[in-house]
């Protein structure tokens, strides 16, 4: 870190929503070559605190400097102009493009008017991504990038208009744990050329290996700076959430009991007719955790998917309780008491557009008591709501807040309690606490510990190898469609899960033979 | 720093329903003692009081209200400049005269209502130009609920016109009471029938709903020409046309024409919005809409509530068209299209799809109806009726793009007035929906 003078100063940045104060007073500032770690709980301000540095947004009050100089931002072209880049969580690429002229998108390199110079552009790219040790080809279509390689393109793209000030949000929430060690080489390597970086995240884990410095965020409020050697996750927790935040799950032995779920020879395709499981044999037990390990697309939201109904197996299997329930549909499933938390609680968990109450009965409104014959039953609806967010500690104004106007802590608390509470035989997860804070990893863990004592099966599948080892009862490794190795909770290793993960059955094999092996290239 | 204050209320609510837990953290902070006094949502517990509901009724409905403000002042201003047309001279007082006699047109003048037995001819007259628009409105507004664009109200209404006509013909010797419901029920589900395709296509194999309502709407306009002229034409007319009705005419509820299809629509409206409120396949309908992906995995079949709407929507098209030919035509004839179909999507456009919103736009767009002849007689033929068309082009246009409303009258960014449909009419091209 340098001593030199700033880069970017916010000072007193204040922002008020109605009913909302989502900066109150916000000091920030930013040297040259640093990167400054933006950590705070969804919902905390640090999305407002950016959007006004990338003139989305217009303070109430406060001044931003940028070298010293005040300046005022009134549009993104503003931002760009003074050297800031954004990278947005969700990326704003055109697929059907290629990432050259993604890149040039609003600063096209011209021959003359109207004319694009193409050809130009590419080698100017080229040069940059060359600079940045970035594969990339600029004439690929950007839809067929993977999403870390399209995150680059975004990175990219600032610079390509000169950014200084690198902005990325929750860069690492749609990366796999390999992108993740990639992006984190890219940052270095930037900021080895003298870039600041404001790296916005939730995990703490992350935020320590990155950053120079942790500017920790709530409520709208700086509440500490930290550098990651003064510090530690428990305390960064602490900052974030305002209290104690155990870390480490308190799990007791578990106490499994008959087959619940049992897979046979399943096979399952993905949309596009790719298969995508490819015969997966597997046991639930009533009162256990069956974790499942993996990079994400290996095939794990397939074979979830064939579970609850919502994809027909093209082989094998599914038995629920001795029962064989296979290509039964989403609801024949509900009412054998299998209950599900997506992965896109967006997309498939909640209609945001629903108030809280009607997402808390989403899949059982057409039961008593919410309804009678075909008619609803609003009042049982509102006495289910109402017990369900003291029971699932929901923070909401009311249960007729839409969903939309949560926190994604709150949102997936709501899916949560909505699959936690009555019969459960078989608990499905899936990725259950992506994008969540971590007050509410916590609360979310302990619900699923208690499903587990209150003998229920439970599988859980998540891209987070930590959460798997910490709740599994068993863990199970997929890589390509097939459970490489399974393991007792107490004999997993993390590091020889990893290798798994990476690499499968050659790794499983290369162990057997007791070859040594390194990390995975 | 300072902690933040707590609101009073709110804050111990959610306290003691949680528990007594600690701090209010995850949701965006609520609370802070300059802000104590907003309220960012109604509490849990009491109901919301009448000062909240009438806010929440502007709310919804600022938008649609000002763009009729704004479509008629603009309209105020094309009828002033438009005897310069003509090379006449600008009359000041002619926009008020036209709007006057518009008003009059559809609410009776003071000659009428001077007389006991014409009172009420006008309002009667706008009544009935309503009525198809409600049962065509509610067409439109209830696919939207689902996330369909249905466009095909035109062809719905023809083949239910059609339909009723044929019935009343075939059935008009029997009792009125036996003919009626009979041929409003024939009408009816042949509309259910032409609106079952377009669902089903799009349901089974994702064609898009739009494309095939327009081609269904040509498609209905020629055959049923055809089936006119060539097979069915009844004898000892000018033109070509089908047999009367005799007894299947709807009986007069009151005055000299309004008749009980009128009725049926205010009664359709209500019947709606008990669907879409309070049952669960109004639920469903709604949660199709609103994420069909979310619907599929709450164990709801898309597939099946897009058909089934489709087939609703299709019903109230084809009642629209019944109760024309029932209560006012008395018989099918090539050409009597009207525009109902077309109005329709703007009236449900103007009512933001809710059945009451759908009630009120289909009111004024009668009022428009019933009142243009008047307009255009009163001011010798300077403001012709086409006027009236300009007035609802615009208020679509101002609907459409109601970042210029909310700028004229400096609204705060209210809800977006067409959110939702807007979403369904542009965003579903190409998609399949999921099974």
């Amino acid at each position: 870190m340098t001593d030199a003078p700033p880069v970017l100063e916010m000072h007193a940045i204040t922002k008020r929503f109605p009913g909302t104060l989502a900066c109150d007073r916000i000091d920030l500032d930013v040297r040259p070559g640093e990167v400054l770690a933006l950590l705070g709980e969804n919902g905390a301000g640090k999305s407002t605190l950016m959007n006004i540095l990338y003139g989305l947004l217009a303070p109430d009050a406060g001044e931003i400097r940028i070298d010293g100089e005040p300046a005022t931002i009134r549009d993104p072209a503003d931002a760009i102009r003074r050297g800031i880049g954004m990278v947005h969580q969700h990326f704003m690429l055109v697929p059907v493009l290629t990432v050259a002229e993604n890149v040039i998108l609003g600063q096209e390199t011209v021959l003359g008017p109207g004319v694009l110079d193409l050809h130009e552009a590419e080698r100017r790219i080229r040069t940059l991504a060359e600079q940045l040790g970035f594969e990339i080809d600029p004439r690929t279509r950007v839809d067929q990038l993977s999403v870390g390689q399209q995150q680059r393109v975004e990175i990219l793209k600032a610079l390509y208009r000169g950014a200084r000030i690198l902005v990325l949000d929750e860069p690492t929430a749609v990366l796999t744990p390999q992108e993740t060690q990639e992006i984190f080489g890219v940052l270095r390597r930037l900021q080895a050329e003298g870039t600041s970086i404001i790296f916005i995240s939730h995990k703490l884990d992350e935020v320590l290996a990155i950053a120079d410095r942790i500017t920790v965020i709530r409520r709208g409020r700086v509440v500490g700076t930290r550098t990651p050697a003064e510090t530690n996750e428990e305390e960064l927790a602490e900052l974030m959430v305002g209290r104690e935040v155990s870390l480490v799950v308190d799990r007791g032995a578990s106490h499994p009991g008959e087959p619940v779920l049992r897979i046979t020879g399943l096979h399952v395709s993905d949309d596009r007719g790719n298969e995508m499981v490819r015969g997966i044999d597997l046991e639930v037990r009533a009162g256990e955790i069956l974790g499942i390990a993996g990079v994400a697309g290996n095939g794990q939201d397939e074979l979830v998917e064939a579970l609850v109904g919502l994809r027909r197996p093209t082989a094998g299997t599914v038995e629920l309780s001795g029962r064989d329930v296979t290509g039964k549909s989403p609801r024949e499933m509900r009412l054998r008491d299998v209950a599900f938390v997506p992965a896109d609680r967006q997309r498939f968990g909640l209609v945001l557009s629903y108030p809280i109450r009607d997402n808390l009965v989403l899949t059982d409104y057409f039961e008593p008591p919410f309804a009678r014959g075909p008619l609803r039953n609003e009042k049982a609806v509102d006495e289910r709501a109402r017990e369900l967010v003291a029971e699932f500690d929901i923070r909401t104004p009311s249960v007729m807040t839409h969903a939309s106007a949560l926190s994604g802590g709150n949102q997936q608390k709501v899916v949560v309690a909505r699959e936690c509470s009555g019969d459960t035989s078989l608990l499905v997860l899936d990725q259950p606490t992506r994008g969540v804070d971590v007050g509410s990893v916590e609360f979310i863990h302990k619900q699923v510990i208690a499903k587990r004592d209150a003998s229920t099966a439970v599988l859980l599948v998540s891209a987070e190898l930590d959460e798997v080892l910490e709740l599994s009862d068993r863990i199970a490794v997929i890589f390509r469609g097939r459970l490489v190795a399974t393991f007792d909770a107490d004999e997993a290793e993390r590091e020889k899960i990893g290798l798994l993960m990476a690499r499968g059955e050659a790794a499983a094999r290369e162990m057997s033979e007791g070859v040594a092996v390194g990390r995975p290239s | 720093m300072s902690g933040p204050t707590e609101r009073p209320g709110l804050r111990d609510e959610l306290r003691a329903q949680a528990g007594g837990a600690d701090e209010l953290a995850g949701v965006d902070p609520v609370a802070d003692s300059e802000t104590r006094d907003t309220t960012a949502a109604a509490p849990a517990r009491t109901g919301p009081n009448i000062g909240e509901r009438l806010g929440r009724a502007w709310r919804a409905s600022a938008v649609p209200i000002l763009s009729i403000v704004l479509a008629l002042a603009i309209g105020a201003v094309i009828i002033l400049l438009s005897p310069l047309a003509t090379g006449k001279p600008i009359q000041w007082d002619l926009p008020v005269k036209a709007y006057l006699a518009l008003l009059e047109g559809a609410f009776g003048t003071p000659a009428q209502w001077a007389d006991e037995t014409k009172r009420f001819n006008a309002i009667s007259n706008t009544l009935i130009q309503s009525a198809p628009l409600m049962f065509g409105g509610l067409a439109v507004g209830l696919a939207f609920k689902a996330g369909l664009f249905n466009i095909g109200v035109a062809g719905q209404f023809l083949v239910g016109a059609f339909a009723a006509a044929m019935a009343g013909a075939t059935f008009g010797s029997l009792d009125t009471n036996v003919a009626v419901p009979l041929s409003l029920a024939i009408g009816g589900l042949a509309g259910a029938a032409y609106g079952f395709i377009p669902g089903f296509l799009k349901a089974r194999t994702g064609a898009h709903e739009v494309v095939v309502t327009i081609m269904l709407n040509s498609i209905a306009v020629v055959l049923l020409t055809w089936i006119v002229n060539d097979l069915v034409r009844a004898e000892g007319f000018s033109f070509p046309r089908t047999a009367d009705i005799n007894n299947a005419h709807l009986p007069i509820l009151f005055g000299r024409n309004l008749h009980a299809g009128v009725l049926l629509a205010f009664a359709a409206v209500f019947v709606v919005r008990w669907l879409l409120d309070r049952t669960t396949l109004g639920f469903e309908i709604r949660t199709v809409g609103a994420n069909p992906n979310a619907a599929r995995y709450a164990g709801i079949r898309p597939v099946f509530i897009i058909t089934l709407t489709m087939t609703l929507a299709g019903l109230l098209g084809g009642l629209a068209g019944s109760i024309q030919m029932l209560g006012v035509i008395g018989y099918y004839a090539p050409g009597i299209t009207a525009n109902v179909g077309f109005d329709s999507i703007t009236v449900a456009l103007l009512g933001r799809s809710s059945p009451l919103g759908i009630m009120f736009a289909a009111l004024l767009f009668g009022v428009l109806r019933a009142g243009q002849a008047l307009m255009q007689i009163r001011t010798n033929n300077q403001v012709p009726i086409e006027v009236i068309d300009v007035i609802q082009a615009l208020i679509i246009l101002f609907l459409a793009a109601d970042i210029i409303v909310r700028r004229v009258f400096r609204l705060r960014a209210a809800k977006g007035a067409l959110e939702g449909e807007v979403r369904t009419v542009t965003a579903s091209w190409g998609e399949q929906v999921a099974r």
